[in-house]
């Protein structure tokens, strides 16, 4: 039996484009076609990506089960990353979505080219996920709730906030100010992206300084913290939300786990830096099951404008 | 510094010379000249064009003034505040009051230490959460009672530590960055010595950035940039290339407004001079921002952030 590992798992579409309208790629989705193992089956037969194996618990899923729970193991309950179109086909109303700021790409400013050339390693990373960049943004529905939403994606470049995915968050911020819409942004970051340096590092001021804006003006703005979302996102807009909202297990902090093992030189506590830990001290305001997810998030926007009504 | 090596063992041999009877060894002396024209020529060479991972060191050298020296030099009247009213007090973080040529200013700087007794008490300038929120409170102090926010930048980064990401320590930083977005006092950040990353953000941005000649302000260390591209931290001279992040590099960025000049081998060989030159540029800057409308400020240095950063098809 072959089984991809969850992170490599190909994306529903065979054809890779350059950029798939998200409206296009919730189509490919629908047309997807499952085929129900027999006995008959050999393991020469089976597609990738059809059985996997949970991160959490080792078992080998069906994919088809998998995908049913949102990614969530129906053993262990192990909530397994997603992609931004995964995150908006289970969040959003469906057919609600209207993408904004699509056009928008990296440059490579400081012709930064130790390691891997940058220009080239976004060009790859376009080419691998369909996407622009590692956010997406627009206006939807959630529950009925008009909400503007941003959905980062950690197969971007680790998600990291360079120029493009400051401004398309600056810009969702913005958005929801002009027109007085709440504001979703489901996190996963590795933190800044060092290719582009400084211009990078000022995101975090330049993010900051929009959410604070959308507060005073009284707009309300939930994040919904996944795995993993750490340094300069978690330290800039991502935990400047009026409801701060955590998936089980996610990583979630400043300094990476192993920066803190060798800066302590000690080894860290178990569940260290998770949700949960991050709950019990206070940090985030509930840990919610991804099935849970989407009505709660509603019932929340539902609190949080209740004194428009 | 490494890069002085050269230079240090010369200087030393000259020393070993000067100890020695001139009379008994006539030689001598045309041997000491000789050294001291090397030295001379190597001095000229030597600090002409210095790479950026040589200016880091020198942004990290020991005796290099730190904000404590700052605070001595150009402010009179000084009080420090303490503590962020929920856990304790970081001594990695100054805040206070002071007065700089007549004109009342809130401070907040990075806060190394002369020596290991101080440097242990100060955490080697590395703040905690509650640093910065000690931090934040100043801003709101400053917002409150419109005086201007005076930045000093020196530390290697916010203290990746257990207990600190227990409290909260991205939590205090974005808080920073909130408040310092928004106070109606004008800020003006001065960079003395390193700019680490997200703790030096925290109180590292404003409506005027000053830097030293040797100064820098990076998104990583250079050698943490090193160890995840090469997994081998000994490449950092050349990621702090890369990384663009020195004084001059700011400027060309857009991000530095000014740079203050340093002796000939960095700040510590000659403090006076650029205590002179914080101070004139510190005086500008805070002179032509007392003009502006305070309640326009937030809006203009929004603006300022919102220019920041380079994308296609925008």
């Amino acid at each position: 039996m072959r089984s991809a590992r969850l992170s490599e798992r190909p994306t529903p579409d065979d054809h890779e484009t350059d950029s798939m309208p998200i409206s296009d790629w919730f189509k490919a989705r629908e047309q997807r076609n499952y085929t129900t193992p027999t006995e008959a089956a050999t393991t020469s037969d089976l597609p990738d990506g059809v059985w996997v194996r949970c991160e959490g618990c080792k078992r080998t899923l069906y994919m088809g089960d998998l995908e049913r729970e949102l990614m969530v193991c129906p053993t262990c309950g192990r909530h397994h990353d997603l992609s931004a179109p995964e995150r908006l086909a289970m969040l959003l109303d469906e057919g609600s979505f209207e993408e904004v700021d699509a056009h928008l790409r990296s440059v490579d400013p400081l012709q930064f080219t130790s390691g891997k050339v940058y220009s080239e390693q976004v060009a790859a990373a376009v080419q691998r996920t369909g996407l622009g960049e590692a956010i997406v943004t627009g206006r939807a529905t959630i529950g009925g709730h008009r909400a503007i939403v941003g959905v980062m994606d950690f197969r971007f470049i680790g998600a990291s906030m360079g120029s493009v995915v400051g401004e398309k968050v600056t810009r969702a911020f913005e958005l929801a100010l002009a027109e007085r819409t709440p504001l979703v942004l489901v996190t996963a970051s590795g933190g800044a992206r060092m290719q582009e340096g400084m211009l990078s590092l000022m995101q975090m001021a330049k993010t900051a300084a929009a959410a604070t804006r959308l507060a005073a003006a009284g707009v309300p703005y939930i994040v919904v913290l996944t795995n993993p979302t750490m340094g300069g996102v978690t330290a800039s807009f991502a935990t400047l939300g009026d409801v701060l909202i955590a998936e089980p297990g996610a990583l979630i902090g400043f300094a990476g786990p192993r920066l803190v093992e060798q800066t302590i030189r000690k080894s860290l506590p178990k569940g260290f830096q998770s949700s949960e830990f991050l709950l019990e001290h206070g940090m985030i305001d509930m840990v919610v099951d991804r099935r849970e997810l989407k009505d709660r998030v509603a019932l929340l926007l539902s609190y949080l404008t209740a004194g428009d009504e | 510094m490494e890069f002085e090596r050269p230079l240090d063992e010369l200087e030393d041999k000259l020393a070993s010379l000067k100890h020695l009877d001139v009379s008994e060894q006539p030689d001598l002396a045309a041997e000491i000249a000789g050294l001291e024209a090397e030295i001379a020529r190597l001095h000229e060479t030597l600090y002409a064009e210095l790479t950026p991972w040589e200016r880091v060191q020198i942004a990290r050298h020991p005796e290099r003034p730190k904000t404590d020296d700052y605070l001595q030099a150009l402010f009179t009247d000084v009080v420090e505040v303490h503590g962020d009213r929920l856990f304790g007090d970081d001594e990695s973080v100054f805040a206070g009051f002071a007065t700089l040529q007549g004109r009342k200013v809130a401070v907040l700087g990075h806060r190394k230490g002369k020596n290991t007794t101080e440097n242990v008490r100060r955490n080697f300038g590395s703040p905690h959460p509650e640093g910065f929120r000690k931090a934040e409170r100043l801003m709101h102090l400053a917002d409150r009672f419109g005086m201007p926010i005076v930045s000093f930048l020196d530390t290697a980064g916010a203290y990746p530590g257990l207990d600190d990401e227990d409290r909260g320590q991205a939590l205090a930083i974005a808080d920073c960055l909130a408040a310092l977005s928004s106070v109606r006092v004008p800020v003006v950040v001065v960079g003395i010595g390193e700019g680490g990353s997200g703790g030096a953000l925290a109180i590292g941005f404003g409506d005027r950035l000053i830097m030293l000649e040797n100064a820098y302000y990076s998104v990583i260390s250079p050698e943490m940039c090193a160890t995840i591209l090469h997994k081998d931290a000994r490449r950092a001279s050349e990621t702090s290339a890369c990384l663009q992040l020195t004084a001059d590099d700011l400027v060309r960025l857009g991000l530095a407004d000014a740079v203050v000049a340093e002796p000939r081998g960095g700040a510590h060989r000659d403090p006076e001079m650029v205590f002179d030159g914080v101070r004139t540029a510190l005086s500008a800057a805070l002179e032509s921002l007392s003009a502006v409308d305070r309640a326009t400020l937030p809006d203009t240095r929004y603006e300022r952030l919102r220019r920041i950063g380079e994308v296609a098809g925008g």
